[in-house]
C-alpha cells in the first residue's frame, strides 16, 4: 500500500494556518524583499523606457527585417504566454482530477498565469508598429466600410484566444482569492486596511448557501478553463502551422506547443516557488519538497514529450520527401543558428534528465539550476522555431539573418522587471497560499483525532 | 419589502466535523431557514444544512450556447452580408475558419456568466456587511438560526444550541 504523505508539515490547528499564510500581508517587508523589489523595479523602469522609445522612433529599432520578419516580440510573446499555462494546468486541471496537492501551490501559480499573460500580452501591441492604433484588432462597428477584422487569420484567432485566456484566468483567480480577503479583513487591525480588503472581498459572508454556489462555480471554471488553455496555445501555433513556410507548416504544433507550455510553464513556477520557500520560510510547511518533487516529475514528463516531438518533426521532414521541408530542419540543426538549435536541446531535454534520480527532484538547489535552463531552453526553442524557419525559405535569393539589436535585448530583460515586480508586490499584498483551500486538506496523509486516517 | 439584515441566535464550534454533526441534527429537528457559517467549505455541510444542489450549471449552459452562437453568426454576418469578399474563390461561410473565435466566444461567456451569477444569487458585493464574528473566516464554525425561522423563540434556539455542544451561543443583533 502506498502511504498517502501529509500535504502540510506539522501539527497545525486552522488558526495557526490562516496566522501563517496571513503572515507576508500583515508584516513589513524584509530586507531581502526590499532589494529584490528594488532591482525588479528598476528593470520594470528600464523595459518602460525602452518601449517608449522603441514605440516613439520605430520598429526599425528591432532586429526584423525582410526576411525574419518575426523576432523577440513574437518569440518573447509566445514564451510568456507558454509560461502561463502551467498555473491554469494547476488550478483547473489538477483540480478536475482531485489532485490535492495543487491546492498549496494553486494561488501563486495562477498569480504567475496572470502576470505572464499580462507580460506577454504587451509584446504583440508593440509588434503591430503602431500600437496607438490597436484598437483595430477588436471588432467594432466603424464607418470605414465598415470594415470588419478577418476571421479566417489566425492572428486574429490569437486576439480572441489570449484576451478570453487573459479574462477567465483573472476572474478565476479573483473568485479563488474572495474568501480569503474576507479572512483578511476579519484580522484588519487598521481601518483602512478594513476597508481594502473589505471592498475585494465583495462583503463575503461564507455561509453555507455562499459555499455551495461558490464550489460549483469554482468547479465550472475549472471545467471551462481547461479546454480553454489548451486551446491558447494550439492558436498561437497556428499562427505558425497555418502558414505554409517549412518549418513551421505542421500538424504536430498544437500537441507540441501546448507541451512545451506546460513545461516551460512548471520551470517557471519551480523557480519562484523555491525562492518563496525561502523568503518566507513559514510557507516551507505548506509548500514541502513533496510538492516540488511532484512538479518536477512533471517538468520531466513534459521536457521528454517535446523532445519526442522534436525527434518527431525531424523524421516527418525526412519522411515527407520534401526538399524544403528537410533542408529546414537541416537547417536548424547544423546551419547558422546551430547554436541555438542546442542549447533548446541540451536544455529541454538533457537537462531535465537528472530528475530521473529521487535526490535530484529532492534538492532545492538543483531544482533551481534546472528550472533556469529550463525557462533558458524555452525560450530558445521558440527562436530556433521563429527565426530559423524565416531566415532561409524556399529561394537561396531570399535568405537573409536575423540582425539581433540590444534593443531586442532590452525588451526581452525588461519584461522580466514587469513580470518580476508585480509578482513580488503580490506576495506582499494578496495571500499566497489559499487559505480557504488549503484547510480541507490538514489532514490528508495524518492520523486525525476522530480515529483512522483521512482520504480526502 | 423583506428587511436587509435579520436577527437571530448563533452557536460557535471549533470543529468542522461536530458543526456537521450538529446540523444533521438540527435538521431532523424541524429548522428550515438556518444556515452555517465557516471558513472553508465544510464536506458534508449541504447535505448536513439541507442546501440544494446549485443551479448555476443551467447558467452557465445557456450562456455556453449563446456566446457560441453569437460567436458563429456574427462572423457569418460579417462574411457574408456585411463585408463579402472572395478570397481565393472560397465559400463566403468558410465555417472551420470560424471555429477558434466560436469556440472562445462560448467559453467566455460561459464563465462570465457563471460567476455574474454565484454573485448574484450570494448577494455580492455588499458594502460593509455585518460581521457576527473575526473568527469565522479563520477557525471558527457557527450554525446560525435567523429570527425567520418558524416558531422562532431565542431563547428555544439558545437552549438548542447549547445542547447539540455549542462551546459558545450568542445572540445578534443583525447579520
Amino acid at each position: 500500500m502506498i502511504e498517502r504523505k501529509p500535504l502540510i508539515l506539522g501539527d497545525k490547528t486552522y488558526k495557526e494556518i490562516t496566522d501563517d499564510i496571513c503572515e507576508p500581508v500583515e508584516t513589513k517587508p524584509g530586507a531581502g524583499w526590499i532589494a529584490l523589489f528594488f532591482s525588479a523595479k528598476m528593470l520594470l523602469l528600464f523595459y518602460l523606457v525602452s518601449i517608449g522609445i522603441i514605440v516613439t522612433t520605430g520598429m526599425g529599432l528591432l532586429g526584423v527585417n525582410h526576411p525574419v520578419g518575426w523576432g523577440t516580440m513574437i518569440v518573447t510573446f509566445v514564451f510568456w504566454i507558454g509560461i502561463g499555462h502551467a498555473g491554469t494546468l494547476i488550478s483547473a486541471i489538477l483540480f478536475l482530477f482531485r489532485q490535492k496537492w495543487r491546492t498549496s501551490v494553486a494561488r501563486s501559480a495562477e498569480a504567475m498565469t496572470v502576470f505572464a499573460v499580462m507580460t506577454a500580452g504587451i509584446f504583440p501591441l508593440i509588434h503591430t508598429g503602431r500600437p496607438w492604433l490597436d484598437f483595430w484588432l477588436i471588432p467594432y462597428p466603424n464607418q470605414r466600410g465598415p470594415l470588419w477584422v478577418n476571421f479566417r487569420s489566425p492572428l486574429l484567432w490569437d486576439v480572441f484566444a489570449v484576451s478570453t485566456y487573459a479574462t477567465v484566468s483573472m476572474v478565476f483567480w479573483y473568485v479563488g482569492l474572495v474568501p480569503d480577503f474576507a479572512t483578511i479583513r476579519d484580522r484588519a487591525k487598521t481601518k483602512l486596511r478594513r476597508n481594502i480588503y473589505g471592498a475585494l472581498s465583495l462583503g463575503w459572508r461564507g455561509t453555507g448557501r455562499n459555499w455551495s454556489h461558490y464550489e460549483m462555480v469554482y468547479l465550472l471554471l475549472a471545467g471551462l478553463s481547461t479546454p480553454l488553455v489548451l486551446s491558447v496555445h494550439t492558436i498561437v501555433s497556428f499562427d505558425f502551422a497555418v502558414s505554409t513556410l517549412p518549418g513551421w507548416h505542421t500538424t504536430i504544433f498544437p500537441p507540441y506547443f501546448v507541451a512545451g507550455a506546460i513545461f516551460s510553464g512548471f520551470g517557471m513556477v519551480v523557480t519562484l516557488l523555491t525562492l518563496v520557500r525561502i523568503g518566507f520560510p513559514k510557507f516551507k510547511d505548506y509548500i514541502t519538497i513533496d510538492h516540488m518533487e511532484a512538479m518536477n516529475k512533471i517538468i520531466m514528463a513534459t521536457g521528454m514529450m517535446v523532445g519526442y516531438a522534436y525527434a518527431s518533426e525531424f523524421f516527418i521532414a525526412w519522411y515527407s520527401g520534401v526538399t524544403y521541408e528537410k533542408f529546414a530542419f537541416v537547417n536548424r540543426a547544423f546551419g547558422p543558428y546551430w547554436w541555438a538549435y542546442w542549447i533548446m536541446v541540451t536544455c529541454n531535454v538533457l537537462i531535465p534528465q537528472i530528475f530521473w534520480f529521487k535526490w535530484a527532484r529532492r534538492s532545492i538547489p538543483i531544482m533551481f539550476v534546472v528550472s533556469i535552463f529550463v525557462n533558458i531552453g524555452m525560450w530558445f526553442e521558440r527562436f530556433v522555431i521563429t527565426v530559423t524557419s524565416l531566415h532561409r525559405d524556399y529561394l537561396p535569393s531570399n535568405w537573409g539573418m536575423y540582425a539581433w539589436s540590444r534593443w531586442d535585448a532590452a525588451i526581452l530583460f525588461g519584461s522580466f522587471g514587469m513580470f518580476l515586480t508585480i509578482f513580488l508586490l503580490y506576495l506582499r499584498v494578496f495571500p499566497a497560499i489559499s487559505i480557504a483551500e488549503v484547510k480541507p486538506v490538514l489532514y490528508v496523509g495524518k492520523k486525525s483525532k476522530h480515529g483512522g486516517k483521512h482520504h480526502g | 419589502m423583506a428587511k436587509k439584515t435579520l436577527s437571530g441566535v448563533v452557536g460557535f464550534w471549533s470543529d468542522d466535523h461536530e458543526i456537521v454533526a450538529a446540523a444533521h441534527k438540527m435538521r431532523e429537528a424541524g429548522y428550515k431557514y438556518f444556515d452555517a457559517i465557516t471558513p472553508f467549505p465544510v464536506h458534508g455541510m449541504e447535505e448536513a444544512v439541507g442546501i440544494k444542489r446549485s443551479f448555476i450549471p443551467y447558467i452557465t449552459f445557456i450562456a455556453a450556447v449563446t456566446g457560441g452562437c453569437v460567436g458563429l453568426l456574427f462572423q457569418y454576418w460579417v462574411a457574408v452580408v456585411s463585408w463579402p469578399l472572395n478570397i481565393g474563390g472560397k465559400p463566403l461561410f468558410s465555417a472551420p475558419a470560424f471555429i477558434p473565435v466560436t469556440f472562445e466566444l462560448t467559453i467566455l461567456f460561459a464563465a462570465l456568466s457563471s460567476v455574474v451569477a454565484m454573485f448574484a444569487v450570494n448577494k455580492l458585493p455588499k458594502i460593509n456587511p455585518p460581521i457576527i464574528d473575526p473568527d469565522l473566516t479563520s477557525h471558527k464554525f457557527a450554525l446560525w438560526v435567523p429570527e425567520t425561522e418558524p416558531g422562532y423563540s431565542p431563547e428555544k434556539v439558545e437552549a438548542f444550541l447549547k445542547q447539540l455542544g455549542a462551546e459558545e451561543v450568542r445572540r445578534v443583533a443583525e447579520f
